[in-house]
């Protein structure tokens, strides 16, 4: 015993002076940390960015609205640049969180298209640039569910009981449910938000499962025939399973926006525009879009984009379904009333 | 004989148990599909781009650093602190005892958010030595946990033996009561490395702007999928793990079989 | 030699890093931060014991109690197996046995739903000997195999580094004084063991409490446990004040209910709640 706790001790001693060795070290310029959603941009786009313009990024991911949002509030960290949720980022704007960009130094912004500036969350386009956007609907297995599906209220069907996939997160589901009502999923009303909490438990004994990224593995095997998704990676599953199809239901529906903010905690303002002009590049945008795979709102970028995604309306929905569909808003203190209805239906 | 077979039997099953996953993570690594709902065919194209992912190889980098220093850094304090509380007095015994419950009794995200708190207090910079810190505190429950039993059953007359035939108390303590107490302190660093390998909530709070962690990188991917490239980032690291294992217990048995030529 | 002097650099440690921490989310649970300025308030703690979060309280404490009995039952033969073991085959085994949990754990889950699920690896294997089983994956038995998984090692291990070097010659004597191998286990191995075991139930226990990524993702976040509630008030409720009431309750609640139930053993001197 004492034998193995030596070599051990020797092996990982030896191992950590390997590893420190490879660490690197280098010449100190101006550095940017940028913060996104993991896997949320081609690499290759960060090293153009940084040859081009001297600029070294620090660039790290964090998994969750929330998460990012706990540690950038607490003031643990001194991002430049942030790419959260519209919800998100109005709460920041809200809590006077963020810097206003000079859209002067992002003369790029013009490839933005009209319809995703001026959004309820950000009115007068002063603290974000749209990065990705896409819809919430109903992704459906066409060789499980026969009837065409053009409402949210198929997923109450008893028919399709333990073949349903909610998302695990509560302003998605309640929102949709709320839809389902013919209501504003930024509702603060009671009563709404009761019918909703009514029809959340009824519908619990029919769903399969409450799921977050899982989702995607589990349609593209067949595990359930219905399920609410983001349209971006509704394109991946329907490429991955043809039987697979996307609608955003008739009663309209929500939606999201990812877009680029510069934090206060920013010392260089100035890098920071600079990059975001950068995401906004035409070629950039594409690079960005095709990696992703969600929709992007830069127009230049969509034209370069292969005409069978460019023509999908899953991606790019027409212009008269975009008009169903609301943005969230940040609920302030009325979150807690969403809160505890998701207690409620989940402990049941 | 009958006893064999069934111990035999009983060992193949749970490591089955514990194997499974990782036989499913290991194949998986060479589907050619990114989704691990369907079979695509044959691949190592997620080892080339793995290799190629900058974020990977650094979380990769800093999981091992840290978990290493961590957990020999958690097992040495750990390891002094429970030969400490087995010598204290009844009450002092007890508070500490419960105290070093508390941090195994924390829910991750309030350790996470609170150790965060305080190094924002004491303006302490975050990265790579707040998240060691972090850890540190995190894994050195379970060190005590699993030293404390071995004193408890630790026969203090030897030591006091050794002493009386002339030992120095250091010399007592290195050849007497270390050695009885050795597959402890063996036990809580495995089990403190594989506390600091697999957190994410506590790292990804402490931790501040350009250090991430293996778990970090792989959760923040949960909302576009985990890729494959993680499976084989994975697959890598299992096989280095068991070539050093390997090599251990080659040198090991080389070193029995000399012992027992000697007797 | 003042052995006792050798946990002081440890206190200091807990003093910072727990301690301190700990103290900020009291100062959390018990204050409210808005307009009006700072002000003493216990209404985080009288909403913890509203019947909707006690059932949750008790549904998380049932099914980490059975984990940790299975964890339990399973894991002390093994840890004897392992314990019998030859001296270099042994402490392989014994790292074989957490290398697994070294592979991520998210991963690792992951790859659980692709044996558990409908069209999942087992339920093709058991369909090809004609068995139809049901669904596995999206159920309370599957959360606590979750647990069960990520925290054997956390159980075996503990018991075996007591086992190793439990005297032989004790063992032998009671065989020669003609007892039979269920007598020399449950009077003379078990009762050597038992500071092991219970190490291994703390550690257990303990962590199976508060885990929420299981039950999201093995059980369908169909069944929301303490866990979950805690970190849903921390990240998405922003409700930081009763996110802490929440975690302080179940420490109060875990502690002073292992301090009953301890009281009444015996050997107990001094050893803490255990």
């Amino acid at each position: 015993m004492k034998k193995s706790l030596k070599a051990i001790l020797a092996l990982t001693l030896a191992i950590s002076v390997v590893l420190s060795m490879t660490g690197c070290g280098g010449e100190q310029r101006t550095q940017l940390k940028v913060y996104n959603w993991g896997d949320y941009i081609d690499q290759s786009v960060i090293t153009e960015f940084e040859k081009r313009y001297n600029i070294d990024v620090i660039y790290d991911e964090f998994a969750t609205n929330e998460e990012m949002y706990a540690k950038i509030k607490a003031g643990a960290s001194d991002y430049d640049i942030l790419i959260p949720s519209e919800y998100t980022i109005k709460r920041m704007i809200d809590e006077d969180m963020l810097h206003k960009i000079d859209l002067n130094n992002i003369p790029n912004y013009k490839y933005i298209d009209d319809k995703f500036k001026n959004l309820a969350f950000d009115p007068s386009n002063e603290y974000s640039v749209p990065y990705t956007w896409g819809t919430v609907g109903i992704l459906y297995n066409k060789t499980m569910v026969k009837e065409p599906v053009n409402s949210w209220k198929i997923l109450w069907d008893e028919k399709y009981s333990k073949q349903i996939l909610m998302m695990d997160s509560l302003r998605d589901s309640i929102g949709i449910t709320l839809k389902m009502l013919g209501y504003s999923l930024n509702t603060k009303d009671d009563k709404e938000l009761n019918d909703a909490k009514e029809a959340l438990m009824k519908q619990k004994p029919l769903v399969l499962a409450y799921v977050g990224d899982e989702v995607k593995d589990k349609m593209i095997g067949g595990e359930a025939a219905l399920a609410v998704v983001w349209s971006g990676d509704a394109m991946y599953m329907k490429r991955e399973n043809p039987d697979l199809e996307y609608v955003v239901p008739k009663e309209g529906s929500n939606m999201w926006f990812d877009s680029v903010v510069i934090p206060k905690t920013s010392q260089h303002k100035k890098e920071a525009e600079l990059f975001i002009n950068f995401l906004c590049e035409p070629e950039i945008a594409y690079k960005i879009a095709n990696y992703i795979g969600y929709s992007t709102p830069n127009t230049e970028a969509v034209k370069m984009l292969p005409e069978e995604v460019r023509n999908d309306k899953t991606a790019y929905p027409p212009d008269e379904e975009l008009a169903r569909c609301e943005v969230f808003e940040d609920l302030a203190d009325s979150l807690v009333k969403y809160d505890r209805i998701w207690t409620e239906v989940k402990a049941q | 004989m009958v006893k064999n077979v069934f111990k035999k039997i009983y060992t193949f099953l749970i490591f089955l148990f514990l194997y499974a996953p990782i036989i499913v993570l290991i194949v998986f690594s060479f589907n050619e599909s990114k989704s691990r709902a369907h079979w695509t065919g044959f691949t190592f194209k997620w080892y080339v781009e793995m290799f190629k992912d900058q974020q990977i190889m650094t979380s990769l980098y800093n999981t091992v650093t840290i978990a290493l220093i961590a957990s020999i850094f958690a097992t040495v304090l750990g390891t002094a602190a429970a030969i400490g509380i087995h010598h204290m007095k009844k009450t002092p015994k007890t508070i500490m005892t419960n105290l070093t419950y508390l941090p195994v009794l924390n829910p991750d995200i309030v350790t996470g958010i609170s150790l965060m708190l305080l190094f924002i207090l004491v303006k302490f910079p975050r990265g790579f030595f707040s998240m060691l810190l972090a850890h540190i505190t995190f894994n050195l429950p379970y060190v005590i946990l699993s030293v404390m039993p071995k004193l408890k059953q630790l026969d203090n007359h030897v030591y006091d033996a050794a002493l009386d035939l002339g030992a120095t108390p250091a010399y007592a303590f290195w050849k007497v009561i270390l050695p009885q107490i050795a597959p402890g302190i063996f036990t809580g660093f495995l089990l403190a490395m594989t506390m600091s390998i697999d957190d994410f909530v506590i790292s990804f709070f402490t931790t501040g702007p350009g250090v991430s962690n293996l778990a970090i990188t792989i959760y923040s991917m949960a909302r576009k999928g985990i890729s494959p490239k993680i499976n084989a980032v994975l697959s890598i690291l299992f096989a280095g793990v068991i070539l050093m294992l390997l090599i251990i217990n080659n040198r090991m048995s080389r070193d029995d079989g000399r012992k027992e030529n000697v007797a | 030699m003042k052995k006792h002097l050798m946990a002081y650099p440890y206190a200091l440690w807990m003093l910072i890093f727990t301690m301190i921490p700990l103290a900020l989310i009291l100062f959390y649970s018990v204050f409210a931060i808005d307009d009006a300025g700072i002000h003493f308030t216990l209404d985080n703690f009288k909403r913890v014991f509203e019947p909707l979060y006690l059932a949750v309280f008790w549904r998380s404490i049932k099914l980490a109690a059975e984990s940790t009995i299975i964890c339990l039952v399973l894991g002390y033969p093994m840890a004897m197996i392992l314990a019998g073991k030859n001296l270099s085959k042994k402490s392989i085994l014994v790292v074989l046995f957490v290398i697994p949990m070294w592979m991520n754990f998210l991963a690792r889950t992951y790859a659980w739903m692709t044996l558990l699920e409908k069209n999942g690896l087992i339920a093709t294997i058991a369909g090809f000997f004609g068995i139809d089983l049901p669904s596995l994956l999206y159920t309370e038995g599957a959360v606590v195999l979750g647990m069960v998984y990520n925290f054997l090692p956390f159980m075996v291990l503990p018991i075996y580094s007591v086992l190793v070097k439990i005297d032989k010659t004790v063992v032998e004597a009671a065989e020669d004084l003609g007892a039979n191998p269920i007598t020399v286990f449950r009077r003379v191995i078990f009762p050597l063991s038992i500071p092991g075991v219970s190490s291994g139930i703390t550690m257990v226990f303990m962590p199976a409490l508060t885990t929420f990524v299981i039950s999201r993702l093995l059980g369908g976040a169909h069944f929301t446990l303490i866990g979950n509630l805690i970190e849903q008030q921390f990240l998405t409720t922003m409700d930081w004040g009763f996110g802490s009431a929440l975690s302080i309750v179940l420490m109060l609640m875990i502690m002073l209910s292992m301090g009953v139930t301890m009281r009444y053993e015996k050997e107990n001197e001094g050893g803490g709640l255990w």
